[in-house]
């Protein structure tokens, strides 16, 4: 069961194959089995899980089902769930159940999806490795020595492990597409503005955007589906319509023109995953595109750029973070500045302090001019290197990671070169572009994510030449060896 | 030496709308803690601010009626700071993109004088909730009922040259946002509060003095009061040989001085930014269109009007317009008086300011409606009663005791006007007072006077007293 498609359950829920509360049961029953060894989820939801699973049922015997109604997933901890611990993987919000929930999670009980649980997490999302999770760092299926990747590592991990067919998770600099290749399975970031970033916590607000991991483009399809379309509480969200993702995996991908941006191939990538990626062109190559080389001239402004902006927007979004309304208080203050230098201090992990530090040293009174404003007039420079490079061609790929998973406790220490981890994910969070990264090969026994990205709201377009590849390799279905049976 | 001095003043204004400025909690004022803040208000993780287009509309509206230029263009900032009842850890506000720019008002400053004040912006924001220092043990409470209240910061150009222009100008501003129907205006509940910026320099001194900035002034009679404090404030320290500094005063009215804040309340790097959580306010030129159309007449338009359309005095009309509702009592009084303009504006700005002065009501609230008021006159007018009577049937109105009419029924006041009666009284008051009849003969004019109030007197005040005049003088000279 655990390794059928979102998909192939679908159908089978349909044909009565097998009802919504086996398939939960199975899939609780494995999470409690397995992941002690991966510590995917910070909370497991098995009664309610069971409470949907029963009303799914329902909905498939009247014939009231819609592609998710039944399917189990795992919604990244950074979604407020009403009536469930929200921990962001910060102590912080270790003790705080949103009295609400965000758009992601109500749309996925409307359409009657079943929630399995919430997944373990960088701690904000503030992470590339999944290590500073207050609730402990989580291990890569593949590999138990190495990071899954962050921040959506959890999920990631998750779906992996065939814990869940699919689970949602967010990326601000490559959050869910450099997990999803370092687990090898297949990740995408829609468009900012795509999905709503309602009840979903804020890290960078003009960078974070909800999307899904699943193991295949065609469940990535179906989940996002649900998950996209404006919404009035987010005034970042876009009013546009949401195509049936489903309905355009198949198209012809003869005469598409594939930019390789040569800034991407340069030092600093792994040969073994570049060799990867160059064999994963080749296919495409066999399917009709055409590849061409092009520059993105201010790459290797990006991992800079976005370590101003980004801490900038969370030094102030995790300003309501002060021990007065809810999460962490610390014990007995002294008066009104103890409250807010202990609960903060207690209650906010290292990773997180840095970047509130940063954060608030880059909008400073004299450094304002210096750091935020010119960040942000390179951030245009940035988009319109895509814009010129999508005039030429209709997808630009390249590697997600520059390495495979690295060992856990490995750059710990090393802060900016763990944060060079997203050197090829983040210019497109800058962009607000859509991003996908699909597993293409291995490399020392370790998954390699091809990544893809595409113009504003091509999120079909993605899922279609992401689905072609998938029609003519198995990379998808590689289970890792602990978890495949 | 001889001093100038400088102010400028920033207003901020609470909007009229119905929910807040980026959540769809109520701002219904006076209800118990806490009840009025939703999910967004409290800045729980993950909430997000949605713009309130009925504040956009507002101060759109408010930067018309100042001939200021709208921007089609402007952009909500964060301005960072810790405070308890600031649940966000930020305040939502604009800063280098308002939504009001390069305004003007002109305000009047004796009966004939007047003096254009320089607005520089307005810009929308939010307000904090409520610290509540008392009943809580030591302990502080926290009210966010008005977190996320819509606020229009109204800042002027520093061109008022004393307390009283400033105070005309406040004067001024409060009464536009009241006749544009986009702030209740009230300042006991905070509705209306205003910070001053003052300065002195000696006369003829291009460059300003250095300024200290007055906050918590939240009435007219403070603002004069505070100001004059720390002009002398500032005049006396520097001609002492002292230098003023600058720095964030309070006013405290009960020990009638300011004093300064504690440092640390100012030592404040805001770090402002762009809310990357709201996009920029795109506003559009029928927008602005569809607002113009909603504009009302304005005070300086209607102050106008009255002069050229009743024949008021400047200062009668300046007075009676000051409110659009004191505007719209007097225009129903002179409706239903028959027309009689100058007598209805005697008796609103007379009589009926002053009982509700008295009691300190406000002109909706009074008891003694446009209706009963005009028809009262109407009285006046076709002599029913006397202007004298006529205070007697307020009064009995403003107690409730009915309309003009059922008073004058009821208390018999109509006004006698029946000549043959009148001689009769004066015939019977000439009888009873012989010596001071003689005297009068004799030359001693000024027996006039007392011959009118005995016939008044002996006709309880109804005789009409043009009739009596004439009668009196034609008997007493025999």
């Amino acid at each position: 069961m655990h390794n059928k498609s979102i998909v192939e359950l679908s159908l089978s829920l349909r044909a009565g194959t097998f009802s919504c509360v086996e398939l939960t049961r199975h899939l609780l029953a494995r999470i409690r089995r397995l992941d002690g060894r991966l510590n995917s989820f910070v909370t497991v939801t098995d009664e309610r899980a069971l409470a949907q699973a029963r009303a799914a049922d329902q909905r498939l015997a009247k014939g009231d089902a819609g592609p998710l109604t039944g399917i189990p997933v795992a919604q990244k901890d950074i979604f407020c769930t009403a009536g469930i611990r929200t921990s962001c993987g910060s102590r912080m919000l270790d003790n705080f159940i949103a009295p609400y929930d965000a758009t992601t999670v109500e749309k996925f009980n409307a359409a009657g999806a079943v929630l399995l649980g919430k997944t373990n997490m960088d701690e904000f999302a503030m992470g590339s490795s999944n290590e500073t999770s207050f609730y402990g760092p989580v291990r890569n299926p593949w590999d138990l020595a190495a990071v899954p990747g962050g921040s959506s590592g959890g999920s990631a991990a998750a779906v992996a492990a065939r814990f869940a067919p699919g689970a949602t998770g967010t990326d601000t600099g490559g959050s869910i597409r450099q997990p999803a290749a370092l687990c090898g399975i297949t990740g995408i970031k829609p468009t900012y503005g795509r999905v709503s970033r309602y009840g979903m916590i804020a890290f960078a607000s003009s960078l974070d955007q909800g999307g899904v991991l699943t193991r295949s483009a065609g469940d990535a399809a179906a989940m996002l589906g649900v998950m996209a379309g404006y919404d009035p509480r987010d005034s970042t969200s876009v009013d546009r319509p949401v195509p049936d993702y489903t309905k355009t995996l198949d198209e012809p991908l003869q005469g598409l023109k594939i930019g390789l941006p040569r800034e991407y191939f340069g030092d600093g990538l792994d040969s073994g995953v570049a060799g990867v990626i160059d064999a994963a062109l080749q296919e495409y190559r066999k399917l009709g595109a055409e590849v061409v080389d092009i520059s993105l001239p201010n790459s290797a402004l990006a991992v800079p750029v976005y370590y101003v902006i980004a801490p900038a927007e969370c030094s102030s979004n995790l300003s309501r973070f002060d021990g007065v309304r809810f999460g962490h208080r610390c014990d007995k203050p002294r008066d009104l500045e103890d409250l807010y230098k202990r609960s903060r201090g207690e209650g906010f992990g290292a990773e997180v302090k840095r970047r509130i530090m940063i954060g608030t040293y880059v909008l400073s009174a004299g450094y304002y001019d210096a750091y935020y404003l010119k960040a942000q007039k390179i951030r245009r420079l940035m988009s319109q290197d895509f814009s010129d490079a999508f005039r030429k061609v209709d997808v630009i790929m390249g590697p997600a990671s520059p390495t495979v998973a690295f060992n856990i406790g490995e750059k710990t220490d090393d802060p900016v070169t763990m944060y060079l981890s997203d050197i090829y994910t983040i210019a497109v969070n800058l962009a607000g572009l859509p991003g996908m990264s699909i597993p293409a090969g291995f490399c020392a026994g370790r998954p390699v994510g091809l990544q893809i990205i595409g113009n504003y709201f091509d999120e079909a377009r993605l899922l279609n030449i992401a689905h072609r590849y998938q029609q003519v390799t198995d990379w998808h279905t590689r289970a890792p060896a602990e978890f495949g049976e | 030496m001889e001093w100038e001095t400088v102010i400028g003043l920033e207003i901020h204004v609470q909007l009229a709308t119905q929910s807040k400025i980026f959540s769809g909690a109520a701002t219904a004022y006076g209800a118990p803690p806490n009840t009025q803040a939703c999910a967004v208000d409290l800045a729980f993780p993950g909430v997000l601010p949605v713009l309130n287009e009925a504040a956009v509309r507002m101060a759109v509206k408010f930067g018309l009626a100042v001939n200021a230029n709208v921007a089609r263009r402007s952009v909500f900032a964060r301005k960072n700071y810790f405070y308890p009842d600031l649940p966000k850890g930020y305040q939502i506000s604009q800063y280098e993109l308002p939504v009001v720019e390069h305004g003007t008002l002109e305000v009047q400053l004796g009966d004939n004088q007047s003096k254009t004040i320089g607005i520089t912006r307005a810009h929308l924001e939010e307000d904090a909730g409520k610290s509540l220092h008392e009943d809580f043990h030591g302990l502080t409470g926290i009210d966010l009922n008005r977190a996320g209240t819509p606020l229009l910061e109204i800042v002027s150009e520093p061109d008022m040259r004393s307390a009283a222009e400033a105070t005309a100008y406040m004067k001024k501003i409060h009464t536009l946002v009241r006749y544009l129907e986009i702030s209740d205006g009230n300042m006991q509940e905070g509705s209306f509060r205003c910070d001053a910026n003052v300065s002195v320099r000696p006369r003829g001194q291009a460059t300003f003095g250095t300024r200290a900035e007055i906050k918590n002034l939240n009435s007219f009679r403070y603002i004069e009061r505070a100001i004059n404090h720390e002009i002398e404030r500032q005049i006396a320290l520097i001609e002492g040989g002292g230098t003023v500094i600058q720095e964030t005063r309070l006013y405290d009215s009960a020990a009638d001085e300011t004093r300064p804040m504690r440092s640390k309340e100012q030592a404040n790097d805001y770090r402002y930014f762009p809310d990357p959580d709201l996009l920029p306010v795109e506003i559009s030129e029928d927008f602005i269109e569809q607002v113009r159309q909603t504009l009302p007449e304005l005070p300086d338009e209607k102050r106008g009007r009255f002069v050229y359309e009743y024949g008021l005095t400047p200062y009668e009309a300046g007075v009676l317009t000051a409110s659009r509702e004191l505007a719209d009592f007097f225009e129903a009084t002179e409706k239903t008086s028959g027309g009689d303009a100058k007598l209805s504006a005697n008796w609103v700005t007379g009589e009926l300011l002053g009982a509700l002065n008295k009691y300190g009501l406000d002109v909706t609230q009074s008891p003694v409606t446009a209706a009963m008021l005009g028809g009262m006159i109407r009285r006046i007018a076709d002599n029913t009663i006397s202007g004298k009577l006529a205070k007697q049937v307020f009064e009995a109105m403003w107690n409730g005791e009915g309309d003009a009419d059922a008073v004058i029924a009821a208390k018999g006041l109509t006004q006698v006007t029946d000549t043959a009666a009148i001689e009769q009284v004066i015939d019977d008051v000439m009888q009873q007072n012989p010596e001071q009849l003689a005297a009068y003969r004799a030359g001693k004019d000024k027996l006039f006077g007392f011959f009118v109030g005995q016939v008044m007197k002996a006709t309880q005040g109804k005789a009409n007293p043009g009739q009596v005049n004439d009668i009196l003088k034609k008997k007493l000279s025999g």
